[in-house]
């Protein structure tokens, strides 16, 4: 894993710092006077900027920097993020995105133009491609002379900063051979010492004909924390003439322990030390073209901090595992309770115990907040009704509902579709909304929540409502009914998910085009999803999707139909309860009362043509998908099952009523209930049976 | 071989560090914030921190503060990266014990010299 190109890494860091940006730009439209966003869009530009120019991305560096300088006034607080002003940093951040990701296809007349529109906004003065702030570094002419003399000063809190004065003096005896003299005549007495202070100074006679900038590069650090005077070596054999430094030298004056000069740290001798090859001292870091200061400050809201990137095949691949796990250790404890050894049971309960918390725990580190998504869906908004002139509120919840990585990605797409409809056909334009007396400013709500083992994403919008009547008719000119049949409003809506189905009067960029629905619709089933919409005239359309945690295993209940063996997503059960007698005789319908409610059922002998006695006691397993109840009658009610989801081959694609099957623990296989279908199949039961009353 | 700890929220230069020192016989430390960095300076000895300033959670001064108040990294060398030069962010970060900096962006060589100069075998 640490073998990662970092250039890579930057890629992907890029990207999510992206989204942050884009949010935080987003965000300012709304709040412009939130400094927090402002600071956390810098940051991440900031760090696109520092981490682009590391990796070679030179335009991206020189261009987000000049985007930095351009929007440093909104910074600075001097002008207000306007409306125009953030279209335009946001087609800005598109072209950095595009540099990184593609730049074959960017054109540097774009950036110009980008960064002109960026200048004339924020009305600037914007100095152009600002000069390097930092001094170059100073070229020496006199780099001829035999040597140097210097005296080194240090302020006393250097050792505390991390300095040592007597790794800076090799280095420089690195440059050439030194003679070095401590100078004492600062060090203190013993009792006024601070043990952590440096007191010594030091004269350095340095014999080799280096120029001013390798000494330089050796106190580069402490620069500003010493006093460091140069002077020329005339020749290299007259030493310099200080009184000090030629006493010292002829009469090797001893120093009593009494007066060492500084902590042990440095009281090793600083005789003149050996001289070792010239080696070319650290190269001077390059003056960046940098003039903006930067606040420190600020804090940033945005997640992911803490994470170890995985590849997502790793984790697909642990899942696997597990999966077979779970599957032996399913046979194990069959093997166990068939026998009667009890320390092999209690192994068996123990890894059952350790494979269930096992299985969250890979679960668990799939997951990913949904919010990620979402963040995407804003620029979305935001451009759509800006292009359709119809003004829209975007409202998310729940961001931090995780959801199965892979469900993320496949849900993107199904969700992109539905707000395009809810902006383009559920917002009404604004005329209309004037006239039914609502606000002018369209609705978009986006949630997710967790219930139970499914996670329920709603896309809410508070326009016009389903026309009804439009999609009848619609429906009948194409063909899908015969005009006049009796059809419930719901079942009149399921055509919204008939392929090629579209009532938009015109057809517009955005949708209208008849794909979108349909695919939507197989997106959430191929995901083991449900999608549900429900609409009030004049009130707005909600479309829910209820989508199972993850796609791997689940939590089963294990049912028995004649001889077969099924497993019914526990998920979906509500309960399980007795069919009575009473119940059984099915006066022609088939409907269950359940506490005093009419709860319609289904004959899974009959659905799944099973011949034979049924067993006496038939059981009813309540389940649901929302608001909608319905009862399978099965023979007998196994027990829970963790089901490891096996697809159906391709052959099988045609079979509707399972959505996939699952090895148990004797090794047999057993058919997983689509309970969706179930449940749309019992409704449509129910719906033919209350027009045909009516 | 010196245990040297990166500290900076962006992976890539953590990663690039890591690229560049651990061949010359280092071993890296990772942390993604100051928080995370003291925690990981609390645990072990370290012979080096290398710590982005801008960061959330725990900033890099703030940082640098908490490391020169630790008994376990007297005389420990700090180095700073930053992307400007000027002079201001680095009073501020000296003053607050940093021992040198490291400009942004930086090439494998400036890096190991850095590293060279504060490291010693």
């Amino acid at each position: 894993m640490n073998v990662m190109d970092p250039t890579e890494v930057f890629r992907q860091e890029a990207a999510e710092l992206f989204e942050v940006l884009e949010g935080a730009l987003l965000d300012l439209g709304q709040r412009p006077d939130d400094r927090e966003l402002v600071d956390s869009a810098f940051r991440a530009l900031h760090t696109i900027k520092g981490s682009g120019a590391m990796f070679g991305f030179d335009k991206v560096a020189s261009f987000t920097h000049e985007f930095e300088t351009a929007f440093d006034r909104v910074r600075k607080g001097e002008i207000k993020p306007t409306q125009e002003l953030i279209s335009v940093a946001l087609a800005a951040k598109d072209y950095i995105r595009a540099l990184i990701e593609e730049p074959q296809s960017t054109d540097d007349i774009i950036g110009e133009a980008i960064l002109d529109d960026l200048k004339r906004f924020v009305g600037a003065d914007v100095p152009a491609s600002a000069a390097p702030a930092a001094a170059p570094v100073e070229v020496q002419a006199e780099s001829k002379q035999a040597g140097w003399q210097l005296h080194l000063e240090f302020e006393t809190h250097i050792l505390r900063n991390g300095s040592n004065p007597l790794d800076l003096l090799e280095d420089l005896a690195k440059i050439g051979p030194c003679f070095v003299v401590p100078v004492t005549d600062g060090v203190p007495y013993l009792d006024e010492m601070e043990p952590e202070d440096c007191y010594l100074k030091w004269d350095v006679t340095l014999h080799a004909a280096c120029d001013k900038a390798a000494i330089d590069d050796v106190f580069m650090f402490v620069q500003d924390e010493m006093k460091l005077t140069l002077s020329p070596l005339e020749h290299a054999e007259a030493p310099a003439p200080l009184p000090l430094f030629q006493l010292l030298e002829e009469e090797q004056i001893p120093l009593q322990p009494a007066e060492m000069p500084a902590p042990a740290a440095e009281a090793a001798p600083v005789a003149p030390v050996a001289s070792e090859p010239v080696k070319q001292a650290a190269s001077q870091p390059e003056a960046k073209r940098e003039a903006a200061p930067r606040r420190e400050d600020a804090k940033r809201d945005d997640r992911g901090i803490a994470t170890v990137r995985v590849q997502a095949e790793r984790l697909d691949e642990l899942m696997d595992r597990v999966g077979e796990l779970v599957i032996a250790q399913a046979r194990l404890t069959q093997l166990a309770s068939a026998g009667s050894d009890l320390s092999i049971k209690m192994i068996a309960e123990e890894i059952e115990r350790l494979a269930s918390s096992l299985r969250d725990t890979t679960m668990g580190a799939r997951m990913v907040p949904i919010g990620s998504l979402f963040g995407r869906f804003r620029r979305l908004v935001h451009d759509l009704s800006r292009d359709l002139s119809k003004p829209v509120e975007f409202v998310t919840a729940g961001e931090d509902t995780e959801l199965d990585k892979t469900m993320i990605e496949c849900l993107a797409d199904p969700l992109v579709h539905l707000i395009r409809n809810a902006i383009d056909h559920g917002i009404e334009d604004t005329a209309a909304r004037t006239a039914a007396g609502k606000t002018e400013q369209g609705r978009i709500e986006l949630q997710a929540v967790h219930s139970g083992a499914q996670v329920l994403v709603t896309v809410k919008d508070n326009g016009g409502g389903l026309n009804t009547a439009r999609i009848r008719a619609k429906a009948e000119e194409q063909g899908l009914i015969a005009p006049g049949a009796a059809l419930s409003d719901h079942e009149i809506h399921q055509f919204l998910f008939h392929p090629g189905f579209s009532t938009a009067q015109t057809i517009s960029a955005l949708s209208g085009r008849g794909v979108g629905m349909d695919v939507v619709k197989r997106t959430i089933e191929n995901m083991r999803g449900t999608i549900d919409l429900s609409t009030r005239p004049g009130q707005g359309t909600t479309v829910t999707l209820r989508l199972p945690l993850t796609l791997a295993i689940i939590e089963g209940l294990l049912i028995r139909v004649g001889e077969g063996r099924y497993i019914i997503p526990l998920s979906a059960v509500e309960e399980c309860i007795e069919l009575t007698a009473e119940d059984d005789r099915s006066r022609g319908r088939n409907f269950l009362n359940v506490r005093g409610k009419l709860v319609p059922f289904l004959r899974l002998r009959q659905i799944l043509t099973v011949s034979g006695t049924p067993d006496q006691h038939q059981k009813t397993i309540i389940i649901s998908t929302g608001e909608t109840h319905v009862g399978l009658v099965a023979d007998q009610i196994i027990g829970n099952h963790q089901t490891v989801i096996k697809s159906l081959s391709k052959l099988h694609s045609d079979v509707t009523i399972f959505s996939g099957a699952t090895i148990l623990g004797d090794g047999t296989a057993a058919l997983i209930l689509d309970v969706a279908q179930l449940v749309a199949l019992a409704q449509s039961q129910t719906e033919k049976h209350i027009s045909e009353a009516a | 071989m010196a245990t040297i700890l990166t500290v900076d929220d962006s992976p890539s230069i953590r990663q690039m560090i890591k690229v560049v020192l651990e061949p010359a016989g280092h071993s890296v430390i990772e942390a993604g914030d100051g928080a995370q960095g003291l925690a990981k300076a609390q645990a072990g000895k370290l012979d080096l921190v290398i710590t982005d300033l801008n960061m959330p959670v725990m900033n890099g001064l703030e940082l640098i503060r908490a490391l020169r108040k630790l008994p376990s990294a007297v005389g420990m060398p700090i180095v700073f990266l930053t992307t400007e030069s000027n002079d201001t962010v680095k009073q501020e970060a000296k003053s607050a014990g940093a021992t040198g900096w490291i400009t942004k962006p930086f090439k494998p060589e400036q890096l190991l010299a850095v590293v060279a100069k504060l490291v010693r075998a």
